[in-house]
């Protein structure tokens, strides 16, 4: 029997009772009760500094109040209409910075009305009665091909179908979802929630989803620009930074993305392996879901070592007193400069850093930690594809998603903008809106 | 500490906060465990005549109106007068009576209109001792179709007759309890003091249906799919009742007579109000119904604190005391004049007052860039509604033009002096002033 104590990397720290309450809902949903409370502490702001706030423009007034009326069924729609992937959204969206914070109640007294629980309540009302809500319009003949089956492509492919598009998405991996089911830690998404929700969301119907098909390696774009009559690529970020400390080699050190995309999938999460000391590389919400899940599958130390300092971390203060609040060490200010270990790490030495007028530099003073596990989440970047003009590392993008390709939209994690659900969501919408609108004519 | 020993129409209570004739003091082990849990007076559930006692329906007898969190805002019933024999009544009052003898007891009789049925119960209540009468001629449901409750009270000459009747055959303060269901309370108060009564108790209940069952379409409570107007009582018809008692308490005819208040009484705040437009006590249901009896234990720490407070030393000191200041329409100083302010450092934002403003009222109030609210000058009419609807306290507070400043509104120079309708120059009824 292994414990939080056992040296090395090692399954079965925690019992399994312990592993279920670990990884239990973050936020459990509400009761219908304690929504009409909560909804009752919205108060119908005159143009809503929350509808401004989200990145997909849902009315939280409306449905707050549609949800207070006792039709929370009603409610969701008011969201979906907006946002298709409401449901996933009401469970990871960051509304600690969004919604939540442009609050009044906020600015009153430090507790927001409890938008994004609300939203959960809304869409969960709705999708455990009812089949899917929209209807598609008749079909034009018009065929699509969506890269990736994301946030960002399966809100563009929705739109698509519901306008009488018919949509092929081409998906790498084995399962849609993108990183609604192979990121994010998984007491944000709990019962299959992110293949539950892609489900639903394809009862819209004419959407067919390939898998195992990769961009660059089983399809090519001009080979999808020749076979349809336009092209969205959500293709996200599939390439991860690397590691630029001496000994990054060496067993132990991998990325924080596959080591949630693993947890994600475990069917038993005893037989995952950890290590009895963690240290994940990196300030942002990648970062906190490895360190936080490494903590609760029973890691005895685990600590996140960011280069800067708190206030320039990538996650949320929410999200870092979460962390804090299981155990989690934050260090701030501090690179690795070498992982030690022979064959295996077993220490990593990092080095202080301060901010001067040349930017970011090692202060000479180094500290070690000892860590047989080191997880890299400094940032994920773009695979290049063929053809398409950059901006930056992303794909360069005007108005609604258009690339400078004709007939190539793109959105999500690939584009410029912040990475983030909603964000893709509302990226992809707009794009097939305007997909729709050029395939009809009304814009060229 | 304050004085709370109440002394209405010469019954003596340990405090004014008596339980209302109601499901709560249909019998002795509710009354008893009402006085050791400190209420001041008691008025019995409403006694019938002799005979089989009434029956009430066997479904539901309440509906109920929520606020947030379920809080109960206004409750309706449907229940009649006691539905337990009329001997078992008075031997529990007399007994109770018996037992509690610093507390007021209240005798609430309805029967039948007509000079024997109330001759007949009125030495039968003087028995059990108790310390007066209340004449139930408010209940707006069952009673009233039996020519009873509303029914008389809605008819002042009835009204008249029956307590002339009662103070004929029962030598014990008769207090009159008015249906709030009519046009104007001052003609029933009037006829009631005509025959004699010693005080009027009000408001009873307000005709209603809470809601309708949107999937039988029954109103609620409902009967086996059928519904029945009840009574509505609750913090939801206090301004009613307010209204009614200052009516009763300012007019010539019956200025001074002495009044119970009831409505909607849920706390120390609200009994004081009452209280300070006339009534001599209040009576309670609803709160008790909602929160048990101890919650008489708030009303009389909170009463007690105030007048301290404010040095009061006895219940006498402040009752009446806002009677003066309630007045009509047509004697409102309309040099009163004010604007609306805006607190920027306590305004979170929230573009109520802009919405109610700009939709619904005088489009007085400017939202800014950055949400930044303010009142312009020259539109606000100071209705207040951007104050009523500030879900912060104190925000937007109403403030008065200096007498010499100009009103951008009207254009005219502000003056301290007193000026109403009767003299306005746009009155065509206007008193002109002496010549």
């Amino acid at each position: 029997m292994t414990s939080p104590f056992t040296p090395g990397i090692a399954s079965g720290r925690l019992d399994a009772e312990t592993l279920a309450r670990n990884f239990s809902d973050l936020h459990p949903a509400y009761d219908p009760h304690e929504a009409a409370v909560a909804a009752d502490r919205c108060y119908f702001c005159h143009d809503a500094p929350c509808i401004t706030a989200c990145p997909t423009d849902i009315d939280i007034p409306l449905f707050i109040r549609q949800i207070a009326s006792g039709m929370p069924e009603a409610a969701a729609r008011t969201i979906l209409e907006q946002n298709i992937l409401g449901g996933m959204c009401a469970r990871v969206c960051p509304t600690e910075t969004l919604c939540e914070e442009a609050c009044v109640r906020e600015a009153a007294e430090g507790k927001p009305v409890e938008i994004g629980r609300l939203q959960r309540y809304a869409t969960d009302s709705l999708m455990a009665r009812q089949g899917h809500p929209f209807t598609r319009a008749p079909e034009t003949g018009r065929h699509v091909a969506v890269v990736g089956a994301g946030p960002a492509g399966l809100a563009c492919a929705h739109r698509l179908a519901m306008k009488g598009h018919t949509v092929t998405i081409y998906e790498a991996r084995p399962k849609a979802g993108g990183l609604n089911e192979y990121g994010i830690a998984a007491y944000k998404s709990t019962d299959d929630f992110a293949a539950r929700e892609v489900d639903w969301l394809l009862g819209i119907g004419g959407i067919t989803i390939e898998y195992g098909k990769a961009l660059g390696r089983d399809i090519t774009l001009d080979g999808l620009r020749g076979t349809h009559d336009a092209v969205f690529l959500g293709i996200g970020l599939g390439a991860v930074n690397a590691l630029e400390a001496e000994g990054a080699d060496k067993d132990g050190v991998g990325d924080a993305v596959d080591f949630i995309a693993i947890l994600r999938q475990a069917e038993d999460k005893a037989a995952l392996p950890v290590g009895r000391n963690v240290v994940v590389i990196g300030g942002g919400m990648t970062a906190i879901d490895a360190a936080v899940q490494s903590k609760l599958l029973g890691a005895e130390n685990v600590t996140v070592a960011y280069r800067r300092g708190a206030d320039r971390m990538g996650a949320s203060q929410f999200e870092r007193d979460l962390a804090t609040s299981k155990g989690v060490r934050i260090l701030t200010d501090v690179v690795p400069k070498a992982v030690h270990g022979n064959g295996a790490a077993r220490e990593i030495e990092l080095e202080y850093t301060a901010e001067g007028p040349d930017g970011l530099k090692g202060t000479g003073e180094t500290l070690r930690l000892p860590a047989d596990q080191v997880l890299r989440a400094i940032g994920q970047v773009l695979d290049p594809v063929d053809g398409l003009t950059l901006d930056g590392r992303k794909i360069a993008v005007t108005g609604a998603g258009r690339t400078f390709l004709p007939g190539v939209w793109a959105g999500g994690d690939c584009t410029p903008g912040e990475d983030l659900t909603v964000v893709a969501v509302a990226e992809g919408r707009d794009a097939a809106e305007d997909i729709h609108a050029t395939l009809t004519g009304m814009v060229s | 500490m304050a004085d709370l020993t109440s002394n209405f129409l010469g019954i003596k209570s340990p405090n004014p906060f008596w339980l209302a004739s109601a499901p709560p003091t249909d019998k002795e082990y509710n009354v008893r465990r009402a006085y050791e849990a400190g209420w001041g007076g008691v008025v019995w559930k409403t006694l019938g005549e002799e005979g089989p006692p009434v029956v009430n329906v066997n479904g539901p007898r309440y509906g109920v109106v929520y606020g947030a969190d379920r809080r109960v805002l206004g409750i309706n019933n449907i229940e009649l007068i006691t539905d337990r024999p009329l001997e078992v009544n008075l031997e529990e009052m007399a007994r109770v009576k018996a037992d509690y003898p610093d507390h007021a007891l209240i005798a609430s009789i309805m029967v039948p209109c007509d000079e024997d049925s109330w001759k007949r119960i009125l030495p039968r209540v003087a028995e059990t001792n108790c310390d007066g009468i209340e004449l139930n001629f408010g209940c707006p449901h069952g009673m009233s179709e039996r020519g009873m409750g509303s029914a008389v009270g809605q008819v002042p000459e009835y009204i008249e007759m029956v307590a002339r009747w009662c103070k004929k055959y029962y030598d014990r303060p008769v207090i009159v309890k008015l249906t709030p269901n009519i046009t104007d309370i001052r003609y029933p108060a009037r006829a009631a003091k005509n025959g004699g009564a010693d005080a009027v108790s009000l408001i009873n209940t307000v005709s209603s249906i809470t809601s309708v069952n949107l999937d039988n379409f029954s109103p609620e409570p409902s009967i086996d799919g059928k519904g029945s107007h009840g009574g509505y009582c609750g913090p939801a018809v206090k301004p009613i009742a307010l209204n009614m008692v200052a009516e009763i308490a300012r007019d010539p005819q019956t200025r001074g007579l002495p009044i119970s208040g009831i409505g909607g009484v849920t706390t120390w705040r609200d009994a004081a109000e009452f209280m300070a437009l006339g009534a001599g006590n209040v009576q309670v249901c609803t709160a008790a119904m909602t929160y048990g009896f101890k919650i008489v234990e708030e009303m009389k720490r909170g009463l007690s604190a105030w007048m301290d407070e404010k040095g009061y030393a006895t219940l006498s000191d402040f009752v009446g005391k806002a009677v003066p200041n309630v007045t009509d329409w047509q004697y409102l100083n309309l040099n009163y004049v004010t604007k609306a302010r805006i607190d920027q450092d306590a305004c979170i934002k929230c573009g109520r007052c802009y919405a109610a403003c700009e939709d619904t009222s005088h489009q007085a109030i400017w939202m800014h860039e950055g949400r930044v609210f303010e009142v312009n000058d020259a539109e606000c009419v100071a209705c207040n509604l951007c104050v009523d609807v500030c879900p912060v306290e104190n925000c937007i507070t109403m403030e008065r033009m200096p007498a010499g400043s100009v009103d951008p509104r009207t254009g005219k120079t502000v003056s301290d002096e007193y000026a109403n309708w009767t003299t306005h120059p746009n009155n065509p009824m206007a008193v002109k002033a002496a010549e």
